[in-house]
């Protein structure tokens, strides 16, 4: 099943059980967060909830692991989540 | 056999403990331009100085002693050492105290007025202002105190930095030394004796915190300090949440008491690298370092109820460690009186941070022979008798 | 009865090969337990699965077992024979949970404290699990090491490449270099080819002849050997398929980009020659850091593996030196999927035992001998693809050791030279190397190899960055709430 989720509103496609990080990576998006220190990009990286480095903002609670939250309709991830 | 080894070095004083207290002594001490070996059962900061929060208040002293060497103490960091803040992240961020009903603030005010007249500035927080200063801040508070000489520094680079200048000097800093005896000449101390080898000086400074009293005995001292546990919360990162060292008038009143129960009052501040530090917790039970859940919750429960958006933040760590302290709950500084040339430097008990910098000016003063600038009297040795 | 204060005989923490073969032995034996893991589905991250529509966690397995290969026929197999004893109420198993806390209670028991991963919204409540015996088979995860430029998007680990691949069925990128060490970066290439990526090579660190290194071990991997011999050359032929180069004594020295991978340099280690290639994705890989925090936490034995690595002590039934913990997987020597499913299997029969039940002794011995060959072939595998002594001659001051902090080697060296810095525990308390989010999973051993030198770190150095007495991030409001066990 195919449904669509929003990062700052842009709607992106996703499939059931996939993680939102999954779904971002698939529709050509690498980073989608901002180090507090060197404003650098990050995005996924261990992709199994090792190392936090793909945290973002779903349904309006920061700091979400975007590699293991599933994907669900009308989802609304933030990129720039309070700790920037 | 140590006793058999060789002497490993020779100095004027013998630190015993790389913590805060020893690392302000050796700053100091060869400031004075004494020669000074430094010897620590771990390494720097590996004790108490590295499971603490970094205060440095004024705000929550009571008239006394401890008030008169916490203003000074203020005044090294802010003088002496001020060249140096930046090395340790010393942040002028100033304390608020708020209170959370009538009663508290009145208690609150009173003390205000109180260490007012012994120099301490400090600023009422009305109601309608207290977001100003804290935008988070529950609105289920009456009032608060604005103090803004209370400070904070990261102990950890406190120690380090302090060690490094004095190892400039000719300090030497040695660790996985465990001290298991002393060796005296002519009934002063003259030999520090670890696992490792012998360490002579005709002057030893025990600044080993919560294990002073354990030094105390191998040198056939006498020293009563005990460890009051403690467990601290750090969040996720969140710059700029909480803006200053925030705490509820209950604090004050836990700090000075003697009870052995789990004390919880809230303590919240915000850090450089954006973490949130959630304190404090006082238990009175040994060394133990098993990892409480009581504790953790008083702490959670606690700092919720002064920021409730922190009950969606998240705890990444926590940690433990051992406030020093004495009967009276006054610091110990100076000569035992059973062991000529051991000086006891301990009992700070959780404000060891923030002390130490005075701490160590009028101990190589006092070691010095020189004049201390403040009145070491409170805090000598001999207050303490060994019981019969 | 609280569901969340019901007193398992048995409760197991991770459900990949070791957990699910220990939950299913001793489930049949008849002991039930709790299984508790982390991922949305059983499998771990060696037997990662995506879901099939309209199906539940259990059921989605059907992909898997057609593809059938040995392993995977297992998972079916495991899946099937969970599914009867889920079904029966033997075994009780939570999905999508983190243990964040273990406490040993004054009577023995221990206390578990889960909250949600986030991998599954309807993971019911596990607040508090209670145990009386507890099997740790918290698997692990891929060890790193630093390199210019590993902090741009687009660098991943490359289990991380093939968990993407496995479970949620993406290809992170199209044109792949996987660098590091270790035999795991194979099947990782491989899946991504024949998902159609381009791989435009493999860097091995180590040469494949210094495979004689590991000779002696062999000898004790005995009957594992002639299969993964076969395996080794599946791959061999895979690799010519897809036409992936395969450059070994090298390592990727530099990744460059803007604001993701844009190029990365292989170089060789003798330093004969370097070249720079155009890629968009960069999978690194320096084998495996099993997860200890939970085995620390409750106070087991630890030492040093021939990786390196730290791991939990166990005798010949996956027996801790704690009594009452058993301990299976990676987390007693990196060693894959069918060490982990013999151990599984082992402590499963060992816990029936320890219940009360009469158990096959002729199967304990027969599994005792396998995972002898396993880790065996383990540390022959260890000996083959140690971390090269020479990794940090590329870095620069400025490349980032700790990634959750931002510390540039800079500041490690400075604290090291200026500060006394000494171990990792100090290196951490001055530069914060180890003190963001990931708690030093990421940057621990790095930062332990850089404390060390050329000596590999004592198991006392890891522990103190391997301790992590909140083994997961945790809400302020879960921990306000969590109830005693009193």
């Amino acid at each position: 099943m195919n449904f669509d989720i929003y990062l700052d509103d842009v709607a992106i496609s996703a499939t059931d059980g996939q993680s939102v990080g999954a779904a971002l990576t698939a529709a050509g998006i690498t980073s989608w967060r901002r180090t507090r220190q060197r404003d650098r990009p990050r995005g996924l990286f261990c992709g199994i909830g090792i190392c936090f480095d793909c945290l973002l903002t779903v349904d309006s609670l920061p700091g979400q692991r975007a590699c293991l939250v599933r994907a669900a309709p009308g989802m609304r991830l933030q990129t720039d989540g309070p700790e920037r | 056999m140590p006793e058999n080894e060789t002497i490993l070095t020779t100095s004027d004083v013998v630190i015993v403990g790389a913590g805060v207290i020893g690392a302000a002594c050796a700053y100091f001490l060869s400031e004075a331009g004494l020669s000074v070996q430094v010897i620590d059962r771990g390494g720097p900061a590996a004790g108490t100085s590295s499971a603490g929060e970094g205060n440095i208040l004024v705000s929550d002293k009571e008239p006394g002693p401890e008030l008169d060497l916490a203003l000074y103490s203020q005044t090294v960091w802010r003088g002496d050492l001020a060249e140096f803040g930046a090395l340790w992240e010393f942040e002028d961020k100033g304390g608020l105290v708020v209170a959370a009903g009538a009663t508290s603030a009145l208690a609150l005010n009173e003390l205000a007025v109180l260490q007012k007249s012994e120099g301490i500035r400090s600023e009422f927080v009305g109601y309608d202002d207290l977001p100003k200063l804290e935008p988070q801040l529950t609105r289920d508070v009456v009032s608060g105190t604005f103090y803004p000489d209370d400070a904070q520094v990261q102990p950890m680079l406190v120690v380090a930095h302090l060690l490094r200048i004095a190892r400039r000097r000719g300090v030497r800093v040695t660790s996985g030394q465990r001290v298991v005896g002393f060796r005296t000449i002519a009934g002063r101390v003259g030999e520090v004796l670890t696992t490792q080898g012998r360490f002579s000086a005709p002057i030893v400074i025990n600044a080993a915190g919560p294990w002073a009293g354990e030094v105390a005995d191998l040198a056939g001292g006498y020293l009563p300090v005990l460890p009051r546990r403690g467990f601290v919360l750090v969040t996720e990162p969140r710059p700029g949440m909480v803006r200053h060292k925030v705490y509820a008038a209950e604090y004050v009143a836990d700090v000075a008491s003697s009870d052995a129960q789990l004390q919880a009052s809230p303590v919240v501040e915000g850090t450089p690298s954006g973490t949130i530090l959630i304190g404090s917790t006082r238990e009175r039970v040994g060394f133990d370092r098993t990892l409480s859940l009581p504790a953790l919750r008083a702490l959670a429960v606690n700092a919720i109820k002064l920021f409730p958006t922190l009950a969606q933040m998240r705890a990444i760590r926590c940690y433990s460690g051992y406030r020093p302290y004495c009967p009276d709950h006054l610091p110990v500084m100076g000569e035992d009186p059973l062991v000529p040339g051991l000086w006891h430097v301990s009992g700070h008990e959780g404000a060891g941070i923030g002390l130490a910098a005075g701490t160590g000016k009028l101990m190589a003063q006092a070691i010095a022979g020189r004049e201390p600038d403040l009145d070491l009297t409170p805090f000598a040795a001999q207050r303490f008798r060994r019981a019969a | 009865m609280n569901a969340d204060r019901a007193i398992a005989p048995l409760v197991i923490v991770g459900a990949g090969p070791a957990g699910l073969a220990a939950a299913v032995t001793a489930g049949l034996s008849g002991v039930p337990s709790v299984l508790i893991d982390a991922g949305a589905r059983p499998g771990g991250q060696y037997w990662r699965h995506g879901a099939i529509a309209g199906r539940g966690a259990i059921a989605g397995r059907g992909d898997i077992a057609d593809r059938g290969d040995i392993a995977d026929r297992r998972l079916a197999e495991l899946l099937d024979k969970l599914h009867v004893l889920i079904t029966s109420g033997v075994v009780t198993y939570y999905a999508g949970k983190q243990v964040w806390l273990i406490q040993t209670r004054a009577d023995g028991r221990f206390i578990l404290r889960c909250n949600d991963s986030g991998a599954v919204t309807d993971g019911g409540s596990a607040a508090m699990v209670i145990a009386d015996r507890l099997l740790l088979c918290p698997g692990g995860y891929d060890r790193q090491l630093p390199v210019p430029g590993w902090d741009l998007p687009g660098v991943m680990t490359a289990g991380g490449l093939q968990a993407m691949l496995k479970e949620h069925h993406i290809r992170a990128g199209t044109k792949i270099l996987l660098a590091g060490t270790g035999p795991f970066l194979l099947p990782v290439a491989t899946a991504l080819a024949a998902a159609g990526a381009s791989v435009v090579g493999i860097c091995e660190a180590n040469q494949v002849r210094q495979w004689w290194r590991g000779r002696k071990d062999l000898v004790t991997a005995g009957g594992v050997l002639p299969g993964k011999l076969i395996e080794a050359g599946g791959y061999a032929a895979k690799l010519a398929k897809y036409r992936i180069p395969f450059y070994q004594g090298t390592v990727v020295n530099r990744i460059a980009g803007q604001n993701r991978v844009t190029a990365a340099t292989i170089a060789h280690r003798d330093g004969s020659r370097s070249r720079t290639v155009e890629v968009d994705t960069v999978g690194l890989g320096w084998g495996f850091t099993p997860s200890l925090e939970l085995a620390l936490a409750v106070g087991v034995e630890t030492g040093v593996d021939a990786d390196g690595s730290l791991v939990a002590i166990v005798d010949n039934r996956q027996s801790s030196s704690v009594a009452g913990v058993w301990i299976a997987g990676e987390a007693t020597g990196v060693g894959g999927a069918a060490k982990a499913d013999c151990e599984g299997q082992l402590a499963g029969l060992a816990i029936a035992a320890d219940v009360g039940v009469p158990v096959d002794s002729a199967l304990a011995v027969s599994l005792q001998r396998k995972v002898r060959a396993w880790r065996g072939f383990a540390a022959a595998m260890h000996r083959a693809h140690p971390v090269p002594n020479d990794w940090p001659d590329h870095l620069t001051p400025e490349t980032l050791i700790c990634r959750c902090e931002e510390v540039r080697l800079a500041q490690v060296q400075a604290a090291q030279r200026d500060l006394l810095a000494d171990g990792p525990r100090l290196v951490k308390l001055v530069t914060r190397a180890g003190m963001g989010w990931c708690q030093g999973r990421v940057c621990g051993y790095a930062v332990g190899r850089l404390c060390s030198g050329d000596i590999e770190p004592q198991a006392a150095d890891l522990a103190a960055l391997a301790g992590r007495p909140l083994a997961f991030p945790v809400s302020l409001s879960d921990i306000a709430q969590a109830e005693d066990a009193e």
